[in-house]
């Protein structure tokens, strides 16, 4: 069986992200450290992107070391905005490890983008195998990843403009979209992650 | 293309699910967690308890069946009802909440829906307005910061008469966040309405979904055929 970490950092609802994973098949500790004897790391997370990085503090180094070190990651919402250099909603700094910067929706569109929309995956993309093409995913943010290696993008999804909304690259997996409230599309994607770790 | 939302809410009292519920297939139709699984698979789009609990010592209750929920139904759950502190907030969180509404009534100090979406982030923090027409004009809506507006029309709650869509639109236009229309739904329609002219991004309703009267496929099915995208 997979052990997942899911790191609890007081940043949102942790339950159903532990649950989700067990439903899939995963065996699940919450922590508030992460566990270098897991098999994967999760890092979900709501809220804003400074209190994140704040309430990550030195835990960010470990989520470094751990991605560096090529074991399987998965950040979801905040838990992929922080993979990032920065965000135009806090002055704090993200971890760098996708380069690119995290920006508000433009004026326009009701904000926060909250709902089910369309999630359009790139071929290849190992979260989404299996998961048709435009199947719908649960959305709840105001700010969104712009990545710069175009090559990370792992699916979009277009709420006014069209925007990364899962990265991808080796070992660290993300998504902007809440898996474990999406429903059966939701659980597989879970389940393509935890398949993927326990490789 | 952003899918409008149906929403059932279930009101809750004392852990139990209050307002008789027809449903066949159904081994206890007075649990909320049964229930909502129920719901989950008619293809409810997220799922809203109201707790009506008046005693504080059963609202312990309330936590209990947010926790049994949220470990078997994956999809958006929204908590209101008797939230007046931060604190009531960061323990529906916690418990499995995703969305935690307050209402603007309820709450003495104003402040605390800003200190809880400081301490949470807008996202999960829904305010709940409930409009009565007064002299022919509506009282302001303010902004605290909420991600969301559960807009409830206490002259249509019940009717079924249709949701109060002048209402509706006002709220929608004057707020930047999405609002949920709630009070009024009778039949299929009134939903397509409320998102059409009423210009509402999710729908709620409760009784016409717990009798049976109407199933929320059926509802979303209507939508999609008025042209609304729909999950």
């Amino acid at each position: 069986m997979t052990n997942v970490t899911v790191l609890d950092f007081e940043m949102g609802n942790l339950r159903s992200v532990a649950k989700a994973l067990e439903k899939v098949g995963a065996s699940v500790d919450v922590s508030a450290e992460v566990d270098r004897n897991a098999d994967a790391l999760v890092v979900p997370g709501q809220g804003a992107f400074g209190s994140c990085v704040l309430n990550l503090g030195a835990r960010m180094d470990d989520v470094r070391a751990w991605i560096a070190d090529g074991r399987p990651y998965l950040g979801i919402c905040l838990g992929l905005q922080v993979l990032f250099d920065s965000s135009e909603e806090s002055e704090e700094k993200g971890a760098s490890v996708f380069a690119g910067d995290v920006v508000r929706f433009p004026a326009g569109p009701k904000v926060p983008h909250i709902g089910w929309n369309e999630v359009s995956s790139r071929a290849g993309a190992r979260l989404f195998d299996g998961i048709d093409l435009g199947t719908r995913f649960y959305f709840v943010h105001s700010y969104y990843p712009v990545p710069a290696d175009a090559g990370v993008v792992a699916a979009t999804s277009d709420y006014a403009v069209e925007f990364c909304c899962a990265a991808e690259r080796e070992n660290v997996m993300a998504t902007q979209f809440h898996p474990e409230k999406s429903g059966d599309a939701g659980l597989a994607l879970l389940s393509n992650f935890v398949r993927a770790a326990a490789r | 293309m952003l899918a409008k939302r149906i929403i059932p809410c279930l009101d809750v009292d004392a852990g139990r699910v209050v307002k008789g519920i027809r449903f066949v297939d159904i081994r206890d139709a007075g649990d909320p967690v049964e229930m909502a699984a129920v719901y989950d698979r008619e293809g409810a789009d997220e799922l809203t308890f109201l707790d009506i609990t008046a005693s504080w010592e059963q609202r312990e209750t309330t936590y209990d069946i947010v926790r049994r929920t949220a470990e078997q139904v994956f999809i958006p759950l929204t908590v209101g009802g008797g939230v007046r502190a931060v604190d009531d907030v960061r323990r529906l969180l916690r418990a499995g909440a995703d969305k935690v509404a307050i209402n603007t009534a309820a709450v003495r100090d104003p402040e605390m829906l800003l200190d809880a979406t400081l301490a949470f982030g807008s996202q999960c923090i829904v305010i709940a307005i409930d409009a009565r027409v007064r002299n022919g004009s509506w009282e302001v809506v303010k902004d605290l910061g909420a991600g969301e507006v559960l807009l409830t029309s206490m002259d249509r709650d019940g009717t079924k008469d249709g949701y109060d869509l002048a209402l509706t639109r006002a709220v929608c236009d004057a707020v930047p966040v999405p609002v949920i229309a709630s009070g009024g739904a009778g039949v299929p329609a009134h939903f397509t309405e409320a998102m059409t002219d009423g210009g509402a991004d999710a729908a709620l309703a409760a009784s016409v979904f717990h009798f049976g009267e109407m199933r929320i496929s059926e509802v979303k099915a209507e939508c999609a055929r008025a042209g609304l995208s729909m999950r």
